[in-house]
């Protein structure tokens, strides 16, 4: 172990690591904005990283050495052992581009992985803090670039056309000059797709879902809280075990169902389902926080001579407010984002939701990017609601825990 | 001398509590029971009988009218079937209107004509039955209009068949075809890698995420709210996105892999074995990493600083710091997590379904109810499959119950 925690063994392999992460990532993120040809090379990445390693454990904390690293990293694009080889199609300026970006991430984080390393043996301390910086900094960019690529890429292609996208693959550079054309995919489908239909479905489908799932979950959970009655504990457990439930294996006896009564392909049939499936949820979310309120203030009220109903109204559901904020930000995510129902028991394309429509979409005659488009459009209201109000969306997510 | 010794009954007032608790519980009973419930137990029935999907359609009567030929010729046809093949109908016949205007000739044997109502009794038939009645007819006005009247009347069918859901007919053909192919060994294994390795790396993922951001910094809300992205975006997004992105002839994935020299001929990844299933165990733990890692994180935020200051006076290393304090804080919601995420992996439908339709190898136990269901078209089959997974899943349930109600007092 000793022989490992040696200060130059570590710096260098930690510099070396880096330096082939950081070569991919440039790498892979100019082939996604351009559309050419980088790569990273080995033996650049080897010897630059070796060098960039020292460096940074020899003299720390110093602005000269962090600019000297620039220069250099920058430079070394230019010269044979590059540590990222560009295809010839690639213009100067790109070329210094990747030569920047390489080095700017070769010289700051290095230094701060290489903050506590020194020249000869380690303590034990100093080893593992280096790692631990290395690997934090190696997760950062993993998890943004797993988490980002595909919606660049969702984005990036429903603003392209069929022939550019045929023709590379992973240009995702946008060409303004086609102004309005830009967003032709959407105009399309809001125009001869019918997709404003479907927005509008998918939205009064949900907000109808969270209501009567209010509606139902707020007594109950109510009750499971409050009140003692007998079979309480086995009636919070088996809310937990409806839940457990896998809904393909209700989707058939409900098409079943449905097909004989004439209730499929109708959205009245959605919104019958749709609530029963989150009101497990919502109860067992409302629950725990109706638990949490403090008793005495409802006791008060009882003593004051509100009735429980009134109790419930005006004290209960107003002190409780974020908490049902939450769960119906969350109810409403769940009908918003729901597949496999409305995929099953619609067929009509005049009734179709809007997971549905997309699905719609998904056939050789439309063409990627308009695909594309209608996942952007099902994906942004989302998005918007989580960011604009994601204290109470996480909270919600946190307290609904399971529902997958 | 009395000693005063508490109640052995429910008091009045208890007793009305329990009437209003379960006043406000009934109607979510009642709707739960209904959806859920009756569903389960209808595919229990259903995985017992004989059916298939063309089934759904109830067997009955078809008659249609028209007016043909000219002059002697001139005749209303009537033509009347069974809708289905195979299946008989009992006490078939039809009754029509028969418009001013049009005197009927000849009655054929089995009908009657009282005033304008023209009915026909065709008894019992067998599956497949179909019969033309040709009545020879006298028009007083044009052919034309008393087609139109012809037309405008409609007919009343009568006959019953067999209905299939309540029949007495049963089989265990379902359970046996499902468990006899060959094919199920290949589902069954699809199953327990999807699940397990699915449930496993979305949590060690979601732990390594936590850790990053168990820091404060500038940016860290915002990462955080990034790194849910893959959950709350609707599953038709991403799931059709990451076809694209690996999509062998136009992704670019693999035109990214092409230009960096890494491949030379493209790799269809949801479209071989056993690459197939690896990715969409990889997209599993892709999508569902944030649930753990939000999780793991309010966990790891309520754990006590002081604990940390100590180990560090005493000279703990950062590795012997995470395994010796952080672990065994961590260990209940990470069990609780696995438990959970694991039932949910077992039932995923949708992500498989959207990735790669059950093919290549990718088939699990519930794309397999669909498979059977409706791509083989027997519903039989395919509630068979899912009182197969309701069966393991009950198992799951309680051993999961067991377990939460010692981990939460629940």
């Amino acid at each position: 172990m000793n022989a490992i925690r040696q200060g130059v063994l570590t710096s260098s392999v930690i510099g070396i690591l880096w330096a082939f992460i950081i070569a991919t990532t440039v790498s892979v993120t100019l082939s996604f904005a351009t559309g050419l040809a980088f790569k990273p090379a080995v033996i650049g990445c080897l010897l630059l990283g070796l060098v960039f390693g020292l460096i940074a454990m020899f003299w720390k904390q110093r602005a000269l050495v962090y600019t000297a690293i620039a220069a250099l990293g920058t430079l070394s694009l230019f010269s044979p052992i590059s540590p990222i080889t560009v295809g010839e199609d690639v213009g100067l300026m790109h070329q210094i581009m990747a030569g920047l970006l390489f080095a700017l991430a070769m010289s700051l984080p290095l230094n701060n992985m290489m903050q506590e390393v020194t020249p000869g043996a380690l303590t034990r301390h100093a080893f593992e803090d280096a790692i631990i910086r290395f690997l934090t900094g190696f997760g950062y960019i993993v998890f943004t670039a797993i988490v980002l690529i595909p919606f660049y890429v969702m984005v990036m292609t429903s603003l392209k056309s069929q022939q550019a996208l045929l023709k590379n693959p992973l240009d995702f550079s946008i060409d303004f000059e086609r102004g309005w054309d830009l967003f032709r995919s959407y105009s399309e489908l809001f125009g001869q797709f019918n997709f404003g239909n479907y927005l509008w479905t998918s939205f009064y489908v949900s907000v109808l879902t969270v209501i009567i799932t209010l509606l139902f979950s707020v007594p109950g959970a109510y009750a499971v809280a409050r009140l003692r009655f007998k079979g309480r504990a086995a009636f919070s457990r088996s809310i937990l075990l409806i839940y457990m439930v896998p809904m393909i294996v209700l989707a058939l006896p409900i098409y079943i169902g449905y097909s004989m009564t004439g209730l499929r392909n109708t959205i009245i049939g959605l919104i019958m389902i749709y609530p029963v499936t989150t009101i497990p949820v919502a109860l067992y979310m409302l629950q725990g926080y109706f638990r949490g309120l403090p008793v005495e203030v409802e006791e008060a009220g009882l003593m004051d001579g509100l009735t429980r109903l009134q109790v419930i109204l005006k004290i209960t559901l107003p002190l409780s407010l974020p908490a049902m904020v939450s769960v119906s930000l969350y109810v409403f995510m769940i009908a918003w984002n729901e597949f496999l129902l409305a995929f099953m028991l619609l067929d009509d394309p005049s009734k179709f939701t809007l997971t549905r429509g997309v699905t719609m979409l998904n056939s050789s005659e439309v063409p990627r990017q308009h695909l594309m488009a209608g996942a952007v459009i099902a994906t942004i209201p989302i998005m918007v609601l989580f960011l604009g109000l994601e204290r109470f969306m996480t909270k919600g997510l946190t307290a609904g825990s399971v529902k997958g | 001398m009395t000693v005063a010794t508490p109640p052995k009954t429910r008091g009045a007032l208890a007793r009305r509590e329990a009437r209003l608790a379960w006043g406000l519980l009934l109607p979510t009973i009642t709707i739960v029971s209904l959806v859920i419930i009756l569903p389960l137990i209808a595919i229990f029935w259903i995985s017992v009988k004989p059916i298939g999907l063309a089934d759904l359609r109830p067997v009955a009567p078809i008659v249609k009218e028209n007016l043909l030929g000219s002059g002697e010729k001139l005749r209303i046809e009537y033509r009347v079937r069974n809708s289905s093949q195979d299946k008989p109908l009992q006490a078939i016949g039809f009754s029509d209107v028969i418009p001013e205007g049009i005197t009927l000739k000849e009655i054929p044997e089995g009908c009657a004509l009282s005033g304008q109502n023209f009915s026909c009794d065709f008894g019992d038939v067998d599956g497949g039955f179909n019969q033309k009645l040709k009545i020879p007819v006298e028009l007083t006005s044009d052919k034309k209009t008393s087609k139109t009247a012809i037309r405008a009347t409609s007919i009343a069918t009568t006959g019953t068949g067999e209905n299939i859901f309540t029949n007495s007919e049963f089989t265990l053909d379902n359970f046996k075809r499902v468990f006899d192919s060959s094919e199920f060994m290949s589902v069954l294994w699809a199953t327990v890698f999807y699940t397990v390795v699915g449930t496993i790396g979305a949590l060690l993922v979601g732990l390594f995420a936590a850790m990053l951001l168990n820091k404060s910094f500038k940016g860290q809300g915002i990462l955080r709210g990034l790194y849910l992205f893959p959950y709350v975006s609707p599953i038709i997004a991403v799931a059709f996105t990451w076809v694209a992105l690996f999509d062998p002839f136009s992704g670019s994935v693999n035109a990214l892999l092409i230009q960096m020299g890494n491949i030379t001929t493209p790799i269809n990844f949801f479209g071989d074995r056993p690459l197939a299933l690896i990715m969409v165990t990889v997209f599993e733990i892709w999508r569902y990493f944030p649930l753990s890692f939000l999780f793991i994180l309010a966990r790891m935020q309520s754990i006590d600083h002081d604990m940390y200051e100590a180990a560090d006076m005493d000279g703990a290393s950062p590795f012997q710091k995470f395994w010796y304090l952080s672990v065994p804080q961590l260990l209940g919601i990470l069990s609780v997590l696995f438990l959970l995420r694991f039932i949910w992996t077992f039932n995923k439908f949708d992500d498989i379904f959207l990735l790669t339709g059950g093919n290549a190898g990718t088939r699990t136990l519930t794309v397999n109810v669909y498979e059977q269901a409706f791509a083989v078209s027997n519903i039989g089959a395919g509630a068979a499959v899912a009182v197969v997974i309701f069966a393991t899943l009950l198992i799951f349930s309680l051993l999961f119950l067991r377990y939460l109600s010692r981990e939460e007092g629940l």
